[in-house]
């Protein structure tokens, strides 16, 4: 049975991905699963300057789901690649940077910095995180900003680059092709919808900066809709996310057009999740009487 | 002084309830069995219990760990219906399982013997200072408690308390123990304690590390603050501290209130 895909030059062992912002760095969740069963993770959102993110709340629970606000907190590119890097470059499976700037230039220098790093096989450049003020979603909400930052990292990034779409645009096909036309080896989607809660006895916003990103089971079917649509449009591979909590929901998103996927918010909720999923999908292929993976993909009869 | 830095193996798992006992109309204790030797388990420690409703109660719940029994291998979560979650937890029974992540994040400092500790709860924030009151009085700590609440309904587990040290109570409407805010209370005038450990409302732990601060005593809180992975990944339930953001899941719950920039 083979579960191995692959996005761009770079092989997988099986498609099942960790989200970027979900997952740590990895060694958050070494005493619950084996890091190196999975296809891949990606590391939190990282920028070239340190940043404390948004005020608390940042979180709020919502039906079948959750906000959160956190706004890119983390320590900056230097202290990923002289401390972090050191404590996951050992892992066996492709660690991906997830990437983010205020400006262009600060996406080329991130990127520099990562492609220095050997143990580190690609980036999924962030132009779609709703929670930040300058750069962020505003790069992936239009296509010619899109194509800008896109383009320019392409210019100072060798490896397989993933660039994560938003899915609070109007038309998400037509962003993945601008980003397939400058050199993109991938798109990974969605991001967290733009939403809000309220808290009705003291009617106040929940969250410190009043609106913040949808995740969550709530997502699921809009999600899905986006990934069956950005598969028509693309012939790059798409990394298929938003709400995926079990092994058949990971199965609907290859199945719309995903080649792999990403598990985010579940993480929150059982860290073996991910585990589960890569058994799941194993033991769907044996019910089905599928020998390769790769047959799931874009499979919608 | 010892404090938890080093973090104990952490597991997920399904866990037998040996007994729901209900402590009155607001307030129940869920004892679990666990598999994993929990005898190194630190007061302040908490666990986080998954709800089997998925719509209305989407992510795991942060509980206090009450009180561990290593002779026969359970721990005790006090648990206050404060929404959806904590109101269908409430009617698991004896036999059921539950979904329980732990022991999360670091304790409180267990002072050295001969010393002379207070410790502050409010309301459903008295549950991590149960076993932290064991823990003291076993390291020869002369443990002082103060237990506050708006009425007498609010005050529990007095009885437990006592077995651990002095109790005193305040109450906002007198119907017992002092009349007034826990800070009110004649106790906290006394400045020859050695620390103050305190967990409750927000504003209460505010008052009480002011009047800490002002009699020159070390002080540490459990915060409570809204929280989703429990391990330090999804960043949520930061609190500012003079270390910048941190998170209250690994780097808390418990915090020293020197490090805690309140006003941020």
């Amino acid at each position: 049975m083979n579960l191995a895909v692959k996005i761009g030059d770079l092989e997988f062992k099986n498609p099942v991905m960790t989200a970027s912002g979900t997952f740590g760095y990895g060694p958050e969740f070494e005493d619950f699963i084996d890091i190196n069963r999975l296809g891949g993770i990606v590391v939190k959102g990282t920028t070239l300057h340190h940043r404390e993110g948004n005020a608390y709340p940042r979180m709020a629970e919502t039906p079948s789901g959750m906000l959160n606000a956190v706004g890119l907190q983390n320590k900056g590119v230097d202290v990923f690649c002289n401390d972090i890097y050191h404590k996951i470059k050992h892992y066996d499976t492709n660690i991906f940077v997830n990437v983010s700037g205020s400006t262009i230039e600060e996406y080329i220098e991130t990127a520099e910095r990562i492609n220095e790093l050997d143990h580190i096989p690609g980036i999924e450049l962030n132009i779609s995180c709703p929670n930040v003020k300058e750069g962020g979603m505003a790069f992936g909400t239009s296509c010619p900003s899109a194509v800008a930052v896109t383009h320019a990292v392409r210019e100072v990034y060798k490896k397989t680059m993933v660039v994560k779409l938003s899915p609070n645009v109007t038309n998400i096909a037509e962003i993945a092709k601008a980003v397939e036309g400058v050199g993109a080896d991938g798109v990974s989607l969605i991001n967290t919808l733009l939403a809000m809660a309220i808290n009705a006895e003291t009617k106040k916003s929940v969250l410190s900066t009043i609106t913040g990103g949808l995740s969550g089971p709530a997502i699921k079917p809009i999600a899905l809709r986006m990934v069956w649509q950005v598969a028509q449009a693309v012939k790059i591979p798409i990394i298929g996310m938003g709400g995926i909590m079990n092994a058949t929901d990971a199965i609907e998103f290859m199945l719309a057009g995903s080649t792999a996927i990403q598990v985010g918010t579940a993480n929150f909720i059982d860290p073996a999740v991910t585990i589960k999923i890569i058994d799941g999908i194993e033991d769907y292929m044996r019910r089905h009487k599928i020998d390769d993976v790769n047959d799931l993909i874009g499979g919608m009869l | 002084m010892t404090s938890n830095t080093e973090l104990s193996k952490k597991y997920v798992e399904l866990l037998k309830v040996i007994n729901n006992r209900t402590v009155n109309k607001d307030y129940y204790i869920l004892e679990v069995e666990c598999s994993h030797d929990i005898s190194n388990i630190l007061p302040g420690q908490f666990v986080e219990l998954l709800v089997e409703d998925t719509r209305n109660a989407f992510l795991r719940r942060p509980i206090s760990i009450y009180d561990v029994h290593p002779e026969r291998n359970t721990m005790d979560l006090l648990i206050q219906i404060v929404g959806e979650g904590t109101r269908l937890l409430s009617k698991l029974k004896k036999g059921d399982y539950v979904d329980v992540m732990y022991p999360l994040g670091k304790s409180f400092s267990i002072i050295d013997s001969g010393k002379k500790a207070l410790l502050v709860g409010g309301g459903v924030g008295v549950a991590p200072l149960l076993y932290l009151a064991k823990k003291l009085q076993k390291n020869n700590v002369e443990v002082h408690i103060l237990l506050g609440g708006r009425g007498n309904d609010n005050i529990i587990e007095t009885s437990n308390f006592k077995k651990y040290g002095k109790i005193y109570v305040s109450t906002e409407d007198a119907s017992i123990g002092e009349k007034g805010f826990v800070t009110q209370h004649s106790i906290m005038q006394e400045s020859d304690f050695d620390m103050i450990y305190s967990c409750g409302p927000d504003p209460m732990m505010r008052a009480v590390a002011k009047i800490a601060s002002q009699n020159n005593i070390n002080c540490e809180v459990s915060l409570e603050n809204m929280m989703a992975c429990g391990i330090g990944a999804c960043l949520c339930c930061v609190t500012p501290t003079t270390s910048g953001h941190q998170c209250v899941c690994t780097d808390g719950p418990v915090f020293n209130t020197e490090v805690l920039e309140w006003n941020k």
